[in-house]
């Protein structure tokens, strides 16, 4: 297990194609280890997160703290994995030690510590925060005159917090034009409103509600297919033009669990574990040789 | 003879913040709408560009501080008490305490005194939340002098830093040679018979009250501890093993604030007998100054009341 070769060219999009499938690795592979973790949100921010960190941004994983950064903030952080998993195969830190995830002493808590790991912009896991201190860092740059752009990652259920919204208000007040929020939406919650029994769990907003909502905050909003890396790729270029004032929202439409079969769309799978036949299907799905001693 | 008056302590706020924002470029003040009761205005005029509107959103405010704290920047956080500490109390745990990052929650309008707005805005517990807040140093201050002084120190000190300030004049505790040390409290007067323990602009009041009580015949040993957290053990034993006996005064409640944090020391390391003085597990409510003060016994003539009572009680034992 070894990290990545960076990619030289945002626009390589089966190198980007290809980062996704290792995280996709990466988190089914920790999660199946460590028997904790969050599968569906780290599997639907996969795709979004390979185009941010093998395209988009401007980081050097060598030097994490390099002050003209490009800054990240996971504000689903209960998605740490699928971070993890991203920041190693980048380079960050050892692949080896996405296994320590969530265990004593480890660098790896459960949600994104920036006091313990490097790579991380802010330390992240009540819902609805992460953004508000993306806005910080949007600010902090301007006033510092640096050309440091910041993304944020939100969850669809996440936007149901007041919070985001109080974040959403005064980044369109600034202008803040470098500032990028993705929202996975995923359309599931962990739980949510009940459709039609208790297994039919309605999404956390109605069709077309996130567009309207981002744009009537006085958001630049871009609605993509999540897993269509070409529309990601573009998107985020689109998105740190600066083409206009307004800060960016991207709603990625996504699925929970993206990728493995068995796990695409079911609310369970929030923070399900895998068996040993789901895990070597989980493999077997996402092309990699089934790992005999991880499978056993 | 009482004490005199000195300014209010908000005025000091903006005039301080200010002047650290002309040589410090990392100084930012971020106001929730309330800059011209909490004085933040002073900022604005001077650094308007380093001055941060964030509306009526307090969640967000001490999220964008966190931010702009990991950026680099010594974010100023102005709104009362109430939106400054209880409202975006998760972001301050996750974002500020945490990851232990450099903003400066100066909460304004605490205690009761709050111009005539009643239970709302008055936060009767801030200490006892703050103090139980791990990394979030909490400071007190008793008048003007020492709230200027509280001020420089936080802004020297990397981490997270809440300063509880009154809102209205109150009175002069210290003079200009006064030098706040933060890791310290302050004997303010000597005395034999019993320790008043106290904090923020209750001590003048206490100190009035021990003078009051040397008429009767009672010597105080008045003890006044700006910082919260850290707390200084050592002299809160020593303060109170110099008489035998503790009364703590607060304009805060008694649960969990000075009161709790001198009886978990005096209980751990000197068990002394004691009497909390403040509010009484009980809400605030709308009142003149001098009623507020004289209903939940924290006036100078009340507490020396208590006092007296309690020794007398102390005495039929």
């Amino acid at each position: 297990m070894t990290s990545l070769p960076v990619v030289p060219d945002a626009g390589d999009i089966d190198a980007l194609r290809e980062a996704a499938r290792r995280i996709r690795v990466e988190v089914v592979r920790t999660i199946n280890t460590v028997r904790v973790g969050h599968m569906g949100g780290s599997l639907s921010e996969a795709d979004v997160l390979a185009a941010l960190y093998f395209g988009a941004m401007r980081i050097r994983p060598d030097q994490p703290h390099w002050p003209e950064r490009d800054r990240f903030t996971l504000s689903k952080g209960h998605a740490s994995v699928g971070l993890y998993a991203t920041l190693a195969l980048r380079g960050f830190f050892p692949v080896e030690e996405l296994l320590t995830f969530d265990q004593a002493d480890t660098r790896l808590q459960g949600h994104p510590d920036m006091t313990r790991l490097p790579g991380l912009d802010m330390s992240t896991g009540s819902l609805g925060m992460g953004i508000s201190a993306a806005v910080g860092m949007a600010l902090a740059a301007r006033l510092a005159g640096s050309p440091s752009r910041t993304f944020t990652l939100l969850g669809d259920g996440e936007c149901q917090e007041g919070s985001v919204w109080e974040a959403a208000m005064v980044a369109s007040r600034y202008r803040l034009n470098r500032l990028v929020a993705i929202v996975d939406h995923n359309k599931l919650q962990q739980f949510g409103w009940q459709g039609t029994g208790h297994e039919d769990r309605l999404p956390p907003e109605e069709p077309g509600e996130l567009v309207s909502k981002w744009s009537a905050f006085g958001w630049r909003v871009l609605e993509i297919d999540g897993h269509d890396m070409a529309q990601i790729a573009d998107a985020l270029a689109s998105a740190t033009s600066q083409t206009d004032d307004r800060p960016v929202a991207i709603i990625a439409n996504t699925i929970k669990g993206k990728g493995l079969s068995f796990a695409e769309g079911q609310y369970l799978w929030h923070v399900k574990i895998p068996t040993p036949a789901e895990f070597a299907q989980a493999m077997a799905e996402l092309g990699e040789p089934v790992d005999a001693e991880a499978a056993r | 003879m009482t004490l005199p008056m000195g300014r209010a302590m908000r005025e000091v706020f903006g005039e301080t913040v200010t002047a650290l924002a002309d040589t410090d470029p990392r100084v930012v003040m971020l106001d929730g709408d309330l800059g011209t009761s909490t004085r933040a205005e002073i900022f604005e005029r001077a650094h308007p560009e380093r001055f941060l509107q964030m509306g009526i959103a307090e969640q967000n405010m001490l999220g964008v501080a966190a931010g702009m704290a990991a950026s680099g920047f010594m974010p100023f956080i102005s709104t009362f008490v109430a939106f400054a500490v209880v409202r975006p109390l998760d972001q301050i745990r996750v974002l500020i305490a945490q990851p232990k990052l450099n903003v400066k929650i100066i909460g304004s309008y605490a205690g009761l005194f709050v111009g005539a707005a009643g239970k709302t805005h008055q936060i009767v517990d801030d200490i006892s939340i703050m103090r139980a807040m791990p990394n979030m140093v909490t400071i007190s201050p008793a008048d003007d002098v020492e709230t200027g002084q509280a001020i420089r120190w936080a802004a020297a000190y990397d981490g997270p830093v809440y300063i509880r300030l009154v809102r209205d004049v109150t009175q002069r505790l210290f003079d200009d040679a006064y030098a706040f040390d933060v890791a310290k409290s302050v004997v303010v007067r000597e005395g034999t018979d019993v320790t008043l323990i106290s904090t923020g602009a209750e001590t003048p009041r206490v100190v009035d009250a021990a003078e009051i009580l040397a008429q009767t015949g009672t010597s105080c040993h008045v003890l006044h501890v700006p910082t919260l957290k850290p707390l200084d053990v050592a002299g809160i034993v020593a303060a109170a093993n110099k008489t035998g006996l503790v009364v703590t005064v607060e304009e805060h409640s008694i649960i969990g604030g000075l009161g709790g944090a001198v009886a978990e020391t005096l209980g751990e390391h000197s068990p002394t007998a004691m009497k909390r003085l403040g509010l009484q597990d009980t809400f605030g409510e709308s009142a003149s100054n001098a009623d507020l003060l004289d209903r939940f016994g924290l006036s100078s003539n009340r507490v020396a009341e208590q006092v007296t009572a309690f020794l007398a009680q102390r005495a039929r034992r």
